[in-house]
């Protein structure tokens, strides 16, 4: 029996593994044909992602908001939606937590980190799931309004820190007010590296429970299954739906949250670094399965945290390390396409 | 220039196995140039998978393959196809935004980056005016009917040059007429020696009428190949079901009247089809419990969208449905609260999920209840199995174990893990609709002797069926649905077939 269900998984993670060393390889070319030696190359990747103390911790921290991204596109996922809006979910995170801070009459650090996160986390949740309910009520095509909505919520960033929340003290750069210093997220003790990366992979495990072990987490395999069947049983598809964008939503505003209360302190253009693009990629390479996405973020941190190096070593630009990212994400589309070949027994027709 | 004959096809010692399933068992077939050559077996025999090895949808683990006399290697469906092989399936394949004639360019694979439409209608007129039946290249493909598009498939096939043809469970989604139009044609084409047939079928009337040779398999094995005038329905069930053949079910004595508040009461209903124009024109139907009230009709007269409507699958325009008195709407909570079971047709498309596992699509009516689920919110994964084994075994799905995906099971043996689902119920209210499509003929009887028990235990039920001697069979009271009314009425006892027959036809008339 367990043999059938390890296979299930098995297919999948070897499709994605394989699209990555292929996607390593076709970079390998790409940086050969600029001059760069193949294994120098590799080694400088290894040693900018994992290869030190120092930049394990960089990988993990930029780890810790890539994989709660990731989330945002997988639990919608699960329902049957192709929901691209994790940047902005980040952003409309970042302001929530801002808002929430700076208003806050509080003076206990704790309570008070938690509930900047919590804002961000509401704040995220209700984009989406904005785009969830126009999904279901008039059939707004969730891709293109999620798209969107990620530039709806950079413009809102964009204004808040130009005029109404700008802190003018800062001259060099627009930014909002910061929250109070002692909001601020402490680091893991004995690291320099935020709290983030370990809530997100609490989040990974509990959405695992919530998909695997819940009634509900059953009924929204159905719904992404085959949506009929689930009018047939009498499931609640719209509040399906819409709870599903929420939940990804919040990852996603989560993610905005904990870089302002662990990393910027204050809310601007720094929250728009396409993490809600790479967190695409993860749930894309995780194949919707939230274990999996706790290892492919921190391959894809790993990554993003090499770009500072190899760009001092090889003088390419920092975006090398994104050209790496757009072929893994070719080499995870076109992989799909094997599914069900490589293990071929197991699928029907 | 002389047309080469279509090929003959022999197949030799076949043996294919899925996991611990061994789906086919050195099977041996020969399939004659222009003859038509009907596939038996109960459900789960192995038909399906041998066609798909022969057209290198599976690769055989062993046996050969031999066309026209020379062993091929078929390892994929593009080779196949290369020597004029082709498949039609039981679901539809095309692309139903299209006109008729794209589809069939799109169906060539090879497609030019620059299609000259002009030319493609004329070579399409040309091609069609040739065939035995004809669609307008200009239709767009959500407008035809299941036969139309049935003939359709067909005609793509025979367009893309096939001469060698499966029809895996072509007529299941057609009525009688259809199906004895689209098969007489195809019987006509190998007259001619322009193709080479394998139908695979559950219904001898078919066999009887259009098929010339007969292989039959049981249980993954080859259990004969006759000719078709030497085999009688008996034998042939024999063959299939091994000595017990096909248990004939108890007549179905009418219901001690049922009388008494309806169970069910749809009042007045309006709903839209697909294409937002009006399919039921105001339908008013009461089922009591205990009865079974069957509803005849010509397809495509609004049985589809009934269904649906109770299923929650289609809004509706006015009108009211009452079960046990209360409104009824198709959510959770009033199904569980009225026991109502449905059993539709083409259930991976409408009331199954493919990508789930067999336990989790035997759970679905289940798992928010004890013991599948604790408080309601925890689903226990681990109770899954257990329960899933228990309905496997009593309703007799050939499943090689719970955890694999539905999509890996027979036709016939989906739909018996529907049927388990919803019969194992307290069910008080049934709607089935097609329920022996794609069943073997036991499984069919058994299928419409529970229908009767559930009755006799006091539900109610509504059966729309496209079976006329099914709703013979087993109703206490008939209906006839007719452009989306109920046209005629009568009780089981004063049926005359000619009457009903006359009222089904004249909707289509009208
Ligand atoms: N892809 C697959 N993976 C695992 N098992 C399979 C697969 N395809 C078929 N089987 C198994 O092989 C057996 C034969 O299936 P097949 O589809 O050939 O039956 P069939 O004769 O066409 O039945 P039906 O009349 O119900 O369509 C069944 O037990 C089925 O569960
Ligand atoms: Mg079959």
């Amino acid at each position: 029996m367990l043999d059938l269900r390890s296979q299930e998984w098995l297919e999948p993670f070897l499709l994605s593994v394989g699209a990555l060393i292929v996607a390593l390889l076709l970079f390998g070319a790409f940086m050969m044909l600029q001059g760069i030696p193949p294994l120098e190359l590799y080694s400088a990747l290894y040693i900018g992602s994992f290869g030190t103390r120092i930049s394990i911790e960089n990988s993990l921290t930029l780890a810790a908001p890539i994989l709660l991204a990731a989330l945002c596109t997988l639990i919608a996922a699960r329902v049957g939606l192709l929901v691209m809006g994790g940047e902005g979910a980040i952003v409309l995170g970042g302001l929530g937590a801002v808002l929430v801070g700076v208003a806050l009459p509080l003076s206990s650090p704790l309570l008070g980190s938690l509930l900047c996160l919590l804002a961000g986390a509401l704040f995220g949740g209700l984009w989406i799931a904005m785009a969830g309910g126009l999904k279901r009520v008039r059939g707004v095509n969730e891709t293109i309004s999620t798209l969107l909505l990620n530039y709806i919520a950079i413009a809102i960033l964009n204004h808040l820190i130009s005029g109404p929340i700008r802190d003018f003290s800062q001259t060099l750069k627009a930014q909002s007010w910061s929250i109070p210093s002692y909001f601020m997220m402490p680091n893991i003790p004995g690291w320099s590296v935020h709290w983030g990366i370990l809530i997100g992979i609490l989040v990974c495990v509990l959405l695992h429970v919530l998909l695997r072990h819940t009634t509900f987490g059953f009924s929204m395999d159905v719904v992404g299954g085959n949506n009929r069947a689930a009018q047939m049983a009498g499931l609640p598809i719209t509040s399906i739906v819409v709870i599903s964008c929420f939940l990804g939503g919040a990852a996603a505003g989560l993610a905005g949250a904990i870089e302002v209360v662990a990393v910027h302190g204050a809310a601007s253009e720094s929250l728009v670094v396409g993490f809600g693009y790479t967190g695409i990629l993860v749930a894309f390479l995780a194949r919707q399965k939230p274990l999996a996405v706790i290892f492919f973020a921190l391959l894809m941190g790993g990554i993003a945290a090499s770009g500072g190096l190899l760009q001092r070593r090889f003088d390419v630009p920092y975006a090398a390390t994104a050209v790496l990212q757009g072929m893994i994400f070719l080499c995870v589309l076109a992989s799909s396409a094997l599914s069900g070949r490589i293990l071929p027994e197991r699928k029907s027709k | 220039m002389t047309v080469l004959p279509p090929p003959t096809i022999e197949l030799r010692n076949i043996s294919k196995q899925f996991g611990t399933v061994r789906a086919l068992d050195a099977v041996s077939a020969r399939f004659q140039s222009g003859r038509v050559h009907a596939l038996l077996g109960e459900n789960g025999a192995g038909k399906s998978t041998l066609v798909k090895c022969l057209l290198g949808y599976y690769r055989a683990d062993a046996g050969e393959t031999i066309v026209d006399g020379r062993r091929v290697a078929i390892s994929h469906p593009a080779e196949a196809h290369a020597l004029g092989l082709g498949m039609v399936y039981q679901h539809f394949t095309l692309v139903p935004q299209m006109t008729v004639a794209e589809n069939f360019v799109l169906g060539r694979g090879k497609i030019p980056l620059v299609v000259k439409w002009k030319d493609e209608q004329d070579q399409l007129r040309s091609f069609m005016a040739g065939m035995p039946f004809r669609l307008d290249p200009q239709r767009k493909v959500s407008t035809l009917a299941a036969g139309e598009k049935q003939k359709l498939e067909i005609l793509k096939q025979l367009y893309l040059g096939r001469r060698f043809l499966v029809l895996d469970e072509p007529t299941s989604v057609l009525t009688p007429a259809e199906a004895d139009e689209v098969l007489g044609e195809m019987r006509n084409l190998a007259n001619a020696s322009k193709l080479t047939v394998v139908l695979i079928t559950h219904k001898f009337r078919e066999v009887e009428q259009f098929a010339q040779d007969v292989t039959v398999l049981r249980g993954g094995k080859l259990a004969g190949s006759v000719d078709q005038k030497d085999a009688s329905k008996e034998t042939l069930a024999t063959m299939m079901f091994g000595g017990g053949t096909a248990e004939k079910s108890r007549v179905a004595k009418p219901a001690a009247v049922a009388d008494g508040v309806p169970y069910l009461k749809i009042h007045e209903l309006i709903a839209d089809g697909d294409r937002g124009t009006p399919v039921l024109n105001g339908v008013s139907i009461d089922v009591r419990p205990g009865e079974i009230v069957g509803v005849a009709g010509v397809s495509g007269n609004g049985q589809k969208e009934l269904v649906e409507v109770l299923a929650g699958q289609r809004a509706t325009t006015s009108g009211s449905i009452l079960v046990d008195r209360q409104a009824f709407s198709g959510t959770r909570s009033e199904i569980k609260r009225a026991g109502v079971a449905l059993i539709s047709e083409e259930p991976l498309a409408n009331s199954a999920v493919r990508t789930l596992s067999v336990m989790e699509n035997l759970a679905l009516r289940q798992f928010d209840e004890k013991p599948l689920s604790l408080a309601k919110f925890f689903l226990n994964r681990s109770r899954l199995a257990p329960f899933a084994r228990d309905l496997i075994q009593r309703y007799k799905v050939r499943a090689s174990s719970p955890f694999v995906r539905l999509d890996t099971l027979s036709g016939g043996n989906v739909q018996r893990v529907v049927l388990a689902r919803e019969l194992s119920r307290d069910v008080k209210l049934l709607i089935v609709q097609n329920p022996c499509f794609g069943l073997d003929a036991s499984a069919a009887t058994n299928i419409r002797q529970q229908i009767v028990d559930a009755r006799d235990r006091g539900a109610a039920v509504l059966l729309v069926s496209e079976d006329l001697d099914e709703i013979l069979e087993i109703s206490d009271r008939i209906l006839v649905l007719s452009e989306g009314t109920v046209s005629f009425e009568t009780s089981r006892a004063n049926a005359e077939v000619y009457e009903i027959g006359r009222h089904m036809a004249g909707a289509h008339a009208a």
